[in-house]
């Protein structure tokens, strides 16, 4: 009797407990980096896209799991003929989080907020070619200077968001957009909580509330993850404990692609790396099967030139940058200088960078090649690298998604200046024709590769861990982002 | 009892020492050279301590290290000295006057100070290294030698040998330098292997994090630092560069003890 009684007990015991796990509708996710502010209209930082894109902030288009650009804000839009006048209808009975209703003239706002000359927008190209833009009986007409093919792309980006008027001086720190969750709370140094928006105008998302929890330290995000702290890390930073997270019968450990070429930037405007034999001789010298394999423990697709592998109208130039040291050396006798020289390395916080770089080092000794390792933070490398331009070589991910324009830059930190690749782009900019489109962005990586502008390494894999019965995170990241839209607990 | 401790740290240290001075001349293996493929061995025959992340020999890695904790040590411990030891002599000698004040109060506000936090400091403007570690290390060892060669000498002072050399005209640097200096070495001795130990440690605690001995050189604490997202899957890599430290310091700690008990002579009666 006593048994039975018992055993009813425990039954009606688990019957709740699953049940209450049945309700679960808050997710923590983990975070290494913490946003600096919240507007992803005025800082760089991906960190800030990495919690409020699609969650709090939308824009006329968005990007799709897998890249593809959707409507948003923006429900239908028509391009004229001459490919210069598109005209955006916008969703209806949208408003702000602060109950501000949204419309045309919002969006009017946004976009010349954006273009303005003291914007301080962190991708004000994505605006430059916009002639105006304007509210015409509720409906949106941007008019641009030359035809553009990337202006619905353009317009996904995180920092071409609307925001209202209203809110637009707290917005760094209390966000107000007119996304599917609403900004809550920030802890500085630990969390900001997002909730459910309850008056969201399009489909209601499963997940009532939403804690972006920041740890920067390896170590500590995997005690987070093993205590149970965290329901995801979607880009968990120690690829050398994943292994262990997936033997784990509480996570899965999903793989996918970034947008992130990680590439040894060469400063192309100092001697003797202005040298293009030189930069071939690096590109021979760097074993990347080694470097992926010792820097990310083998998660990692190599690259050839500055473009995705999982673009379709990726080239495969691997072939043209082999792992070959005598031909480096060959090269850099060629060059003038058999005795090799000393440069730079300048390596921001990341693993892949810590590590490759030291690999890197290592494999450059070997044809003659000494580098100067100096490790730093992330606001002395924009410092220092990005914006100083003082460093011979460094190590990056370059996280935008279709960054190849940055080549066109002459006044880019890595300072690669050719015209014919300026007018290449230029063309490509004002085709809107799909298949001339790929063979323009074809010929471009031939052009950066032929050049040896930087040593291509590797496509940073998007190394993604979580609760085996949380759905709907981002297997990929087309953009910086963890949208939550789509995420729910399975039963 | 006392003599088998001092006999062990003394062993120890002799140990490290010559592991550092060996890896001038040879190594077991060539730690600039990485091959991934060789990461994570086991210890073996060939690879006594194992391989590290990068495929190193750790035992090649350890005794490089060695050289670097003792090298920044060294030198830290050899400003303090240089600058330390005078002016603590200098502020005996003018006791009570403005000089012993500014001194000592100077002293004071570097010991007011954390170490670390000194250091830390220090690498922040000038940027991180192994140098810049070492003028940290060195500028924080300036008070402790200070203070104690002050002490040491102020009791001297009123000794009846030295008023027998201001009697035969000697100056107060000669007296400062001839006759206290020679009384108060043994001390200095003591406490220099004590603050040596605290320089490996202050080494090993800036190249944690970062701060210290840049890569590719080898350092006990950037090896800590690098092992411990492979702490549960390769527990040997933090085993041995942690070993390393604990053992040396150790060794330190004992020596000191044991030189301050035979050069005292106090305790020696008593013994």
């Amino acid at each position: 009797m006593k048994t039975t009684q018992l055993s009813r007990a425990i039954f009606l015991a688990l019957l709740v407990a699953g049940s209450a796990q049945a309700a679960k509708t808050d997710v923590t996710i983990g975070m290494q980096l913490e946003p600096p502010n919240l507007d992803p209209t005025g800082g760089a930082a991906a960190a800030i896209d990495e919690v409020v894109y699609a969650n709090v902030f939308e824009g006329l288009t968005r990007f799709g799991p897998d890249g593809s650009v959707l409507p948003a804000l923006a429900k239908t839009w028509e391009i004229s003929e001459d490919g210069l006048t598109y005209t955006f209808e916008l969703q209806a009975g949208v408003a702000f989080h602060d109950s501000s209703a949204f419309d045309a003239d919002d969006v009017t706002f946004s976009l010349e907020r954006a273009m303005a000359e003291d914007s301080t927008n962190a991708q004000k190209q994505l605006f430059a070619n916009i002639e105006s833009v304007e509210n015409v009986d509720g409906a949106v007409v941007i008019k641009l200077k030359t035809a553009d093919g990337n202006l619905l792309f353009n317009l996904a980006w995180g920092d071409a968001v609307i925001v209202a008027p209203e809110s637009i001086e707290t917005l760094a720190t209390a966000p107000v957009g007119t996304g599917p969750f609403i900004f809550k709370n920030w802890v500085q140094g630990d969390q900001i909580v997002l909730e459910k928006n309850a008056a969201y105008w399009g489909e209601a998302v499963a997940l009532d509330k939403a804690t972006f929890k920041f740890i920067s330290e390896p170590t500590a995000a995997f005690a987070a993850m093993m205590a149970g702290d965290l329901d995801a890390f979607p880009n968990y930073p120690a690829p050398e404990n994943l292994p262990q997270l997936e033997a784990d019968p509480r996570f899965s450990v999903v793989l996918g692609s970034t947008e992130g070429e990680t590439i040894l930037s060469t400063n192309n405007a100092i001697e003797p790396l202005d040298n293009v034999l030189v930069r071939q001789a690096i590109a021979h010298a760097i074993d990347r099967s080694a470097i992926i394999e010792g820097a990310m423990y083998g998660y990692g697709t190599p690259i050839g030139t500055h473009f995705a592998p999982h673009h379709p109208a990726y080239v495969d130039l691997t072939g043209k940058s082999e792992y070959d040291p005598e031909k480096a050396k060959a090269l850099l006798k060629e060059a003038g200088l058999a005795d090799g020289f000393t440069t730079t390395l300048k390596l921001p916080p990341p693993a892949y960078a810590r590590r490759g770089g030291e690999i890197i080092a290592s494999q450059l000794r070997e044809v003659g090649i000494d580098t100067e390792i100096s490790n730093l933070e992330w606001a002395q490398w924009l410092e220092q690298v990005f914006k100083g331009k003082d460093f011979g070589l460094t190590i990056v991910s370059h996280t935008e998604p279709m960054d190849i324009g940055i080549y066109a830059k002459p006044d880019y930190y890595f300072q690669y200046d050719n015209a014919d690749f300026q007018a290449l782009m230029e063309s490509f900019n004002a085709e809107t024709d799909e298949a001339k489109r790929t063979e323009l962005l074809q010929q471009a990586q031939n052009i950066i590769t032929d050049d040896y502008v930087n040593g291509y390494l590797f496509q940073l894999a998007k190394t993604g861990v979580a609760s085996v019965k949380l759905k709907g995170l981002w297997e990929n990241s087309p953009t910086q982002a963890n949208d939550l839209t789509g995420v729910y607990w399975e039963d | 009892m006392r003599l088998r401790s001092f006999i062990l740290g003394a062993l120890l240290v002799l140990i490290f020492f010559s592991a550092a001075l060996i890896s001038y001349v040879w190594t077991p293996f060539d730690i600039t050279q990485i091959d991934i493929k060789l990461r994570f061995k086991s210890p073996d025959f060939t690879y006594w301590l194992g391989t590290d992340h990068y495929g190193r020999d750790m035992l090649s890695m350890l005794m490089i290290g060695a050289r670097t904790s003792i090298a920044v040590a060294i030198v830290a411990v050899g400003i303090g000295m240089l600058f330390g030891v005078p002016l603590g002599l200098a502020a005996a000698a003018y006791r009570g006057r403005f000089l012993d004040e500014a001194i000592m109060r100077g002293n004071d506000l570097v010991f007011a100070f954390p170490a670390l936090l000194i250091a830390i400091m220090i690498t922040a403007v000038y940027g991180p290294g192994a140098l810049n570690a070492i003028i940290a290390i060195g500028i924080f060892n300036i008070p402790v030698f200070a203070r104690l060669s002050r002490g040491a000498a102020l009791s001297l002072w009123k000794r009846d040998f030295i008023l027998a050399a201001r009697a035969a005209g000697k100056g107060v640097t000669r007296i400062s330098f001839e006759h206290i200096l020679p009384n108060i070495a043994n001390l200095l001795i003591v406490q220099g292997t004590i603050q040596f130990s605290l320089g490996i440690l202050a080494e090993a605690g800036l190249s944690f994090v970062g701060l210290g001995t840049q890569p590719p050189i080898p350092s006990w604490g950037r090896m800590l630092a690098d092992s411990q997202t492979l702490i549960y899957t390769e527990p040997q890599l933090a085993l041995f560069p942690g070993l390393a430290i604990l053992l040396t310091v150790l060794g330190l700690n004992l020596l000191g003890d044991g030189l301050r008990d035979w050069l005292d002579p106090r305790l020696r009666h008593e013994r």
